[in-house]
This record gives structure tokens, C-alpha cells and sequence, in this order.
């Protein structure tokens, strides 16, 4: 009975007042994020404006964020098609192994990044089992940025499955059923029917896989091969000024990542606003 | 519950369980404290925790014999420079063994180790010693005998990145020495054969142990190189048919230095056992295990016992030829320095 009264709406509360439980929120956001992230800042003001851009606008630098933003660009859309395919197979079938393919999802955030790395490189370098069939074929993933990407979609594919799933379970098979009735073909009734609803929920899945993917470390420096210029991911960079005990160039170049995350989510959150409102006929 | 969604549940959990252990490992505390005995914590570098395994029962055999206390001595493991952030951010370590002379430096400049520590044990505090060594596959099939047959176009080396490693830097200070002694300092010739060499790198892990992987479990790369306790380690752990372990005539000497953490150990009631602990490394037996582990170490009688083991090799120091660790870090290694230089594009 409490469960329901929990999830019923209106005035009936189960959480005590709104002062109580908006100060617990408050109070840990900032423990658990604002605080971490004011300390960022208070490194930051180490550093004059001049040196701040010299740090992060220095050449390799630059180039790790070239690798990072295209990798995890190419991880995201990967994960973008993929994502969707899978949620649409657990969502619209049934079939033998389904819950247990369901519970593997959850994986990669259950498996500490670093051990999916190293699973990754074991296969694919070239004594790997996949590894010694693709590179003969002259396609080499693992030391190369494919390798990156590879890596950055594995960590973020949940992110994309799990907040498409939830949309298209809402959205009965009828629906498609009701469209073709109507003399909608396959491809329309998914194009006009069924996408307009799952828009805003692949676009946020995708977006939130990018931004993870911008800062996973552990998963994809087994797999990087880490070398100067051309593989070595914006994380690395600041690994590395932390092993010089530069604390302020680390918080630099870890305040570009902030701040490029920080946009996209907003970016995101925004857009997915005006949708839903378009959506909805300017009304929602 | 259904069982299908308790199976799930369960897996999540163990997974969890996993993972969480995982991070927890990653730096070890192996405990045994018993109540009222007296704990000694040394934090140490990575690939030491075998070492200390060994040494440490020793230890606390010999103080109870000698004092009738029984103590317990607890471990901390970690690259050395995250080691030595850790305590300044407060472990209470009471003592660190390192493999990394600035580590040491720099919690002496933080003011926990005390500012002449190299002189508080003999050797430069450096109970024991190595070099950079290189690690061939079966019959060395490219020929590798010194650092300059690493240039050859057709070879290709896995050691850690130096501006993450400890291990990796004495690589690249090793070769840099050799190539200062044979083009007799001529700076562009230097700078040729380091770009040379640096170009020659397949894979540059963070550490270690990952270069080691990258040259065994991947079979990348001709030759790894990295400290020689750590080759003939890997050499007798992976197959002596397969390896075979390479010392230069020249190379760098490489410290492994301890110092007591002064207020902290004071602050545990641990200063006298914390000094005779490091004071033990000096001792016979404890020389006698560190030279097992491939260590060199300074023991006149262990020395001898030993002698087969180490090869004869001109061994430089990095105050010799880069005049200190300081001058050769703000050189080399920090941001725009040398190195930087060197693998610019």
C-alpha cells in the first residue's frame, strides 16, 4: 500500500517536508559534486590567464583532444545504431537467454574499466583471437584509435540501451500495427511513427555515451598504445601532469573536459526541452 | 521474486562485488593488526609487494628475538609517485621504500621525510640497486647487445612512457647517457639518436607491469627494457627458453631509496622500530633475499655469493651525467622540456 501512495502524485507526500528533504539533496550534491569541483577550481586560480591557455592549447595536448573528440564521436554514433537495435530486440521480442542478454547490459558499468581494457587488448592485439584474423586482413584495432573508439563504446553502450528501452516499452506494438493499417509502409511507420517518440531518448543515450567516453581512462589506455600525437587520450594528459605533481596544469586541461561535457549536456537537456514541447503542440 | 529476476539481482551484485574489490585491491592494505601490537605501514612501490612478503616475517622474527615484542608490519602498494601523494595527502605511512628518488624527494620538500635523508642510511639510503636491462626474444633474432643496436630501423621497443613512469624515465636517462659518452656531448647528435630512439617505441604503456604485458601476453615489440631485477623476474616467470635477458656494457644506476616519514612515524610510537626496519634491509639476510628478488645489492659476502648472477657492467649515476634528479627532471621530463621536444611532430 505504501508503494502506492509513493508513487501516487498531488498532495500526498511519503518523503517528509520540502525543507528537509531539499536540504539533504542540497547538502549532498555539494559533498559529493560541488564540493570536488570547487577544489578543481581552487587549483585552477594557481594560474595566471596566460598560463592557463599555454597548458591547454599546447600542441599534444591539442592532438589528444582531436583523438578523444573523434573517438568517443565515432563510439557514440556506433553505440547510437547498435543501442537502438538492441533495446528494439529486448523490448519488441521474446526469445530464449533475453533476461540474461538484458542483465549483460549492465556490464560494462559493473566491470571495472580497466579489466574490459585489458579484455579488449588480450583480443584484439594481433596474437589476440581476434586479433590474428582481422590483422592479416590488414585492419588493426588494437594500439590505433579504432582501438579508443572501441573501447569508449563499450563503456558507454549502456547508456543508450537503458534510456531508449523504457520509451519503446511505452510504446505498444499496436502502435506500428495501427500505422500500417492506415497504409503506412515498414519504413514510414518507423520514420513518422515510432522515431519521433524515441528522438529525445536516443538523442540524450548518445549524448550521455559521448560525454562518458570523453573521460573514461582505465578502459582505453590498455588498448590506446598511448603514443604521442596520435593515440593518446585527453585523460592521459592529465594522468601525466598529476605524476609530475602539476596539480594546476592537471586541473587545467581537466576543466576543458569539464566545461566541453558541462555544454553538451546542457546543449542537450535544451533541445530535448523544445522537443518535447514541439512535440506535445508548444503546449507540454 | 521471480528466479529469473534473483538471477539477476544476483549477478549484479557479485559483479559489484567484483568490481568494488577490484578498486579496493588496487592498493593494498594486508593487514594482520592485532589488537595492542604495534603496526609498522611501508609504502612501497608496485611490483614489491613479493619482496616484502618475503622480508617482512623476517623482520618481525628477528625484532621479537631481539626486543620480545611482537610487531605487525603492514604494506601499501602503488606506483611510487601516487605513493608518495598519498601521503602527503596523509597516509600514515612510517616508512617508504621507493623506487624513485624524487618520490622520496618530494615528500622531503613537503617536510615529512627529513631534508638530508639520503644521508640517514648508508649508500645514498639505497639498500639496494639495479639497472635498466633489456629483455629479448629466444636467440635475440635482432641482435640486441647495447643501446645503439635499439636504433636499428627494424627493431622496435616496449618500455613505460616516461612521463608516467619511473621505470620508463631511467630508460630514456640511460640512453640519453649512453648517447652523451658516445657522441662525446655533441647536443645534436644526442638529440638525433634519442628522436631515433623514441621513434622506435611500439607501445607506451602507463607502467610497468603494462609493458610487460604488452611484450609478453600481445607479443609486441623486439626487446622490452626495464629495470633488471624486473626482467630476469619476468624471465624466470614466463619460461627461460622463451626470454633472454640482455645487460648493456653501459647503463644507468638505478636507487632504490627508503626513508623513515619522521612525524608520522613519531606520531605512531613507531620511530626506533620504523629505523631499525630500514636499518634491517642493510643486514646479511635481508641482502641475501634482495639479491633472490635480482636486486644488486652492497653486502660484501652476499656480493660474492651472487656473483654470477650480475653481469659485469659500467654502471653511471644520474648526478654524473644530468648533475642532479632535479636538474634532470626540469630538463627532461616537465612540461615543454626535452622530451617533449624530442616526440614533437
Amino acid at each position: 500500500m505504501s508503494q502506492l501512495a509513493f508513487w501516487r502524485s498531488g498532495s500526498t507526500r511519503v518523503l517528509p517536508g520540502f525543507g528537509l528533504s531539499m536540504g539533504i539533496s542540497v547538502l549532498f550534491i555539494s559533498l559529493v559534486l560541488l564540493l570536488p569541483i570547487t577544489g578543481l577550481f581552487g587549483q585552477l586560480s594557481e594560474l595566471s590567464l596566460a598560463e592557463y591557455f599555454a597548458i591547454i592549447t599546447e600542441g599534444r595536448v591539442v592532438a589528444s583532444y582531436m583523438v578523444t573528440i573523434g573517438a568517443a564521436a565515432v563510439a557514440a554514433l556506433v553505440n547510437a545504431v547498435f543501442g537502438l537495435l538492441l533495446a528494439w530486440v529486448l523490448v519488441r521480442y521474446e526469445f530464449p537467454g533475453k533476461r540474461l542478454l538484458d542483465a549483460l547490459m549492465d556490464l560494462p558499468f559493473a566491470l571495472p574499466t580497466a579489466v574490459a581494457g585489458i579484455t579488449l587488448a588480450t583480443l584484439y592485439a594481433g596474437n589476440g583471437w581476434v586479433g590474428n584474423i582481422i590483422e592479416p586482413m590488414g585492419l588493426q584495432v588494437a594500439y590505433t584509435w579504432v582501438g579508443i573508439a572501441l573501447a569508449m563504446a563499450f563503456t558507454s553502450i549502456p547508456f543508450v540501451v537503458r534510456t531508449v528501452q523504457p520509451v519503446l516499452e511505452d510504446l505498444p506494438a499496436e502502435v506500428d500495427e495501427a500505422a500500417m493499417s492506415l497504409g503506412a509502409t515498414d519504413g514510414v511507420a518507423f520514420r513518422r511513427v515510432i522515431m519521433p517518440h524515441l528522438w529525445p531518448a536516443l538523442v540524450t543515450g548518445t549524448g550521455l555515451a559521448f560525454v562518458r567516453s570523453l573521460g573514461e581512462f582505465g578502459a582505453i589506455i590498455f588498448i590506446a598504445g598511448n603514443m604521442p600525437y596520435e593515440t593518446e587520450i585527453t585523460a592521459l594528459m592529465i594522468f601525466v601532469k598529476l605524476q609530475e605533481y602539476d596539480y594546476a596544469g592537471a586541473s587545467a586541461i581537466a576543466s576543458v573536459v569539464l566545461f566541453v561535457s558541462l555544454a553538451l549536456l546542457l546543449a542537450i537537456n535544451i533541445w530535448q526541452g523544445r522537443f518535447v514541447r514541439r512535440l506535445h503542440g508548444g503546449k507540454g | 521474486m521471480t528466479l529469473s529476476s534473483a538471477f539477476r539481482t544476483g549477478l549484479r551484485r557479485s559483479l559489484l562485488a567484483v568490481a568494488v574489490g577490484t578498486v579496493v585491491s588496487g592498493m593494498t592494505f594486508s593487514s594482520a593488526a592485532v589488537a595492542q601490537e604495534r603496526e609498522l605501514l611501508n609504502s612501497s612501490y608496485d611490483i614489491a609487494r613479493e619482496l616484502f612478503a618475503a622480508i617482512n616475517p623476517e623482520f618481525q622474527a628477528w625484532w621479537e628475538e631481539e626486543h620480545g615484542e611482537e610487531i605487525a608490519i603492514s604494506q601499501s602498494h602503488g606506483g611510487s609517485s601516487a605513493q608518495a601523494r598519498a601521503i602527503m595527502q596523509g597516509l600514515r605511512a612510517d616508512v617508504v621504500t621507493f623506487n624513485q628518488v624524487t618520490d622520496v624527494q618530494a615528500l622531503a620538500d613537503a617536510g615529512l621525510v627529513a631534508e638530508d635523508w639520503q644521508d640517514a642510511f648508508e649508500n645514498n639510503a639505497s639498500p639496494y640497486y639495479s639497472t635498466t636491462a633489456f629483455l629479448v626474444r629466444k636467440g635475440n633474432p635482432k641482435g640486441i647487445e647495447s643501446w645503439d643496436d635499439l636504433v636499428k630501423e627494424d627493431v622496435q621497443m616496449v618500455f613505460p612512457n616516461p612521463k608516467t613512469s619511473g621505470n620508463g624515465r631511467y630508460t630514456y636517462l640511460a640512453a640519453w647517457g649512453f648517447a652523451e659518452n658516445e657522441f662525446d656531448g655533441d647536443e645534436e647528435k644526442i638529440q638525433d639518436f634519442m628522436r631515433t630512439f623514441l621513434r622506435n617505441v611500439a607501445v607506451f604503456d602507463t607502467g610497468g607491469r603494462g609493458a610487460t604485458t604488452s611484450f609478453i601476453e600481445r607479443g609486441i615489440g623486439d626487446v622490452l627494457i626495464s629495470f633488471e631485477s624486473e626482467v630476469n623476474n619476468i624471465r624466470s616467470e614466463y619460461g627461460s627458453d622463451d626470454y633472454e635477458v640482455i645487460v648493456p656494457p653501459v647503463s644507468i644506476l638505478a636507487e632504490f631509496p627508503v626513508a623513515v616519514v619522521g612525524e608520522n612515524a613519531e606520531r605512531n610510537g613507531n620511530s626506533d622500530l620504523a629505523q631499525s626496519y630500514l636499518e634491517y634491509l642493510y643486514s646479511e639476510d635481508a641482502q641475501r633475499q634482495l639479491a633472490g628478488f635480482n636486486y644488486r645489492v652492497h653486502n660484501d659476502t652476499v656480493v660474492e655469493e651472487f656473483a654470477d648472477q650480475f653481469p659485469d657492467t659500467e654502471l653511471f649515476e644520474v648526478e654524473n651525467v644530468f648533475g642532479s634528479w632535479e636538474e634532470a627532471m626540469e630538463n627532461h621530463f616537465e612540461g615543454g622540456a626535452l622530451l617533449d621536444q624530442l616526440q614533437r611532430r
